[in-house]
């Protein structure tokens, strides 16, 4: 038995593409989305249409491009060249001011700017106006220092658990549950379909050694794959990225022990009913792989979902592990919080191992 | 011909995609539906319960609790009940009745942060409302102070419906994944079950060969998109404003790159495995390097460099410039022509590197 599980090994080491994309995606993934993925606004390009090129104007526009959201673009003069200048791309918004706009200002008018933006991508747009609204607004109001204290309800905003916003918090712990899913999950799916694709499983069979330990065998050094690179994930988050680790770590390895568990008992339920790899992985890849990315909550709320898919979402294994991970990580949260989801993974790992021992039985027979 | 005796795959390849499409359009957006919230107002007074009752009769505000212990408010929050916390600290009312100003504090679950921005935006702009409804009948008297007219538009879609940016990005996706993928994993297929070794012997010349095996997942792209314009147009009322014609120009151009691109993985690698862990990688990558969810604009320079070398990138780029604001050739030259120039270049890789011995 040992000597089938270093075998195994051993077979997985040989191959030394499928290691390097095991242990380098991670890391790969981890560095993209807590240096490149964000969803906020920097060096957008806008342009400016200024008639009235005074002081106000002026000053205004020296504030926008300071901020750091905003890069000022060359562009025509005329109003009418704004959609063609939209159609090229590069430029997100553009900032009409009226003509005359100090003076009015001055006189106690009000004079009007335009923010036109781009909304074909309404997320960015939205950010933009918001972000140009606020800068503009600020500096109206700077000008008028000597207005008596008014009445106003003044917001005082506390962002929990992630104060500086930083995105990485939220799609760390989806990474690991990804790569936990993908590692385990497909990867003994397709080992063991391999196997039964090229007919050595019956030589297996055949052996002194037991079903469940043949499996127990094909499985161990994936387990501790995805353990590892687990880890690999955590420390280079905790150490390069900042994220919190708030609770208890024993409490976190525990979860994620059961998670992989989980995720190799569905691996091994699919290559129970794959009858050759392609199968395999293209069940893996269609059935597990995007429908975890997008319907987990690894990136987008699930509550923001139609009911429809919200309800999908509750058959995907990912999904309540990515509320332990975040609960742990980020809130410091004891089981107290999240017993609910752990009986729900442990009922999941147990449906697959159940299905998997039957699928396998009448496959014997 | 050989795909279709896979019978297997055909569902595959037509149903999960558009099935995925679907999905994809209504998972993805960033837009909040509704807040969670817990009101935790300490003053009770009569001003105070006046300001929440521009919460509570809001639709898009869900008060799952209200009270006036924080801590509770605190636990709610970490247990992920609710959202966002609103607590009105006594001396709210006496303070606005004096004329003074008075603070409300917006306590965020931010783990999601653009939600989080965006949840603590929507309450700044219900608290402003409020102010302004407050403090316009004071200018009367006192006379209004220097004040600037803001005014916003939103152009090509001015409901800021997500759906519509998603889509053209989703159906680049969909057509990557059937060239990249099917393509190279078809190649290596013959390489291990050995069929190769049979057509090696025929007298097809390279090129031949490589065109008979890409050409019909080429077809089978372009059928896609096809379908996938249907099924925007028709299900999510995307504008198609562009020239069609022009997509399926530049799409013919991608397809070659996306192909050639599986064909290259392919060979490189000898078994299904590793071809389609190759891919995988590479496409994670593309696919988050892309702008699909993330502007571009916002990744910091080295990422802004490697965007060149991205295909679905470009791709991505072209279609919403095309389909969203009726771009022209002449608007999507530069992306255009990079997409031409990767195509002739990794066709021109794959068949060097292919061998017809193996």
């Amino acid at each position: 038995m040992k000597r089938f599980v270093i075998k195994e090994f051993l077979h997985i080491f040989r191959d030394i593409r499928t290691m390097v994309i095991l242990f380098g995606m991670p890391v790969v993934q981890v560095f993209l989305f807590g240096f490149a993925i964000t969803t906020d606004i920097k060096d957008a390009w806008i342009s400016v249409v200024d008639p009235s090129h005074d002081q106000v104007t002026l000053a205004i526009q020296d504030k926008l491009f300071a901020s750091g959201y905003f890069r000022e673009a060359e562009m025509s003069s005329s109003p009418a060249g704004i959609e063609e200048q939209f159609r090229y791309g590069k430029i997100k918004m553009v900032v009409v001011f009226e003509s005359g706009f100090g003076k009015k200002l001055g006189r106690g008018e009000q004079p009007s700017v335009q923010l036109i933006a781009d909304a074909s991508d309404p997320n960015t747009a939205r950010l933009l106006v918001n972000y140009a609204s606020g800068i503009i607004n600020d500096y109206t109001t700077s000008l008028n220092p000597n207005t008596p204290a008014l009445p106003l309800v003044l917001q005082e905003s506390r962002m929990l658990y992630n104060p500086s916003l930083k995105s990485v918090f939220m799609f760390v712990p989806g990474i690991i549950t990804i790569l936990l899913m993908l590692v385990s999950a497909m990867m003994t799916s397709i080992s063991i379909a391999r196997e039964k694709e090229t007919g050595t499983m019956e030589v297996l069979l055949v052996s002194p050694l037991k079903p469940h330990q043949i499996i127990i065998g094909k499985v161990m050094p994936y387990v501790l794959l995805s353990f590892i690179n687990a880890v690999i994930i955590l420390i280079m988050s905790y150490f390069v990225f900042n994220v919190p680790m708030q609770g208890n770590l024993i409490l976190l390895l525990v979860e994620t022990i059961l998670f992989i568990i989980l995720a190799l008992s569905l691996g091994i339920f699919i290559s129970t009913v794959s009858n050759n790899q392609q199968t395999a992985m293209m069940l893996s890849m269609f059935a597990l792989m995007l429908p975890t990315i997008l319907l987990s909550g690894f990136i987008f709320p699930i509550e923001n979902m139609p009911e429809v898919l919200q309800w999908l979402s509750v058959l995907m294994p990912p999904r309540w592990f990515i509320v332990i991970i975040k609960s742990i990580m980020l809130k410091g949260s004891g089981l107290f919080y999240f017993w609910k989801e752990t009986l729900i993974l442990m009922g999941m790992t147990a449906v697959f191992i159940m299905g998997s021992i039957l699928k396998f039985k009448v496959r014997l027979a | 011909m050989q795909i279709f005796r896979n019978r297997m795959m055909l569902p595959i390849i037509f149903v999960m995609p558009l099935a995925q499409l679907l999905i994809l359009a209504y998972a993805v957006t960033y837009e909040i539906k509704h807040i969670d919230l817990y009101l935790c107002d300490i003053d009770n007074t009569v001003i105070s319960r006046e300001f929440t009752g521009h919460f509570k009769h809001s639709p898009f505000y869900n008060i799952k609790d209200q009270g006036r212990n924080i801590s509770k408010g605190m636990d709610e929050l970490r247990q992920g009940k609710v959202h966002q916390m609103i607590v009105i600290l006594p001396g709210f009312e006496k303070a606005l009745e004096q004329g003074q100003p008075a603070k409300v504090q917006v306590v965020n679950d931010a783990i999601n942060s653009s939600a989080a921005a965006l949840m603590n935006a929507y309450t700044f702009s219900i608290i402003q409302h409020y102010n302004r409804s407050k403090i316009e009948p004071l200018f009367i008297t006192r006379g209004a102070p220097a004040q600037v007219n803001l005014e916003y538009s939103y152009w090509f879609n001015p409901e800021l419906n997500y759906k519509t940016f998603m889509v053209p990005g989703i159906l680049v996706l969909l057509v990557t994944l059937i060239g990249m993928f099917l393509a190279g994993m078809n190649v290596v297929r013959e390489k291990e079950i050995g069929t190769i070794e049979q057509i090696n012997v025929t007298p097809l010349s390279k090129i031949q060969f490589i065109a008979g095996k890409l050409i019909p997942f080429w077809i089978i792209g372009l059928l896609e998109l096809a379908f996938g314009l249907g099924f925007a147009r028709i299900i999510f009322n995307i504008p198609i404003l562009g020239n069609i014609p022009l997509i399926f120009l530049v799409a013919s151009i991608y397809l070659l790159v996306v192909t050639g691109i599986g064909l290259f993985i392919s060979t490189l690698v000898n078994t299904q495995q590793q071809s389609m862990f190759i891919s995988w990688f590479i496409l994670v990558i593309f696919i988050l390097l892309s702008g699909l969810f993330t502007p571009i604009e916002s990744m910091p320079q080295w990422a802004k460099v490697l965007t060149f070398f991205n295909p679905i990138a470009h791709f991505i780029e072209i279609m919403r410039l095309v389909m969203l604001k009726g771009a022209g050739l002449k608007h999507i030259l530069q992306p255009f022509g990079i997409l031409l120039l990767y195509a002739v270049v990794i066709l021109s890789l794959a068949i060097k590197k292919y061998r017809k011995t193996t």
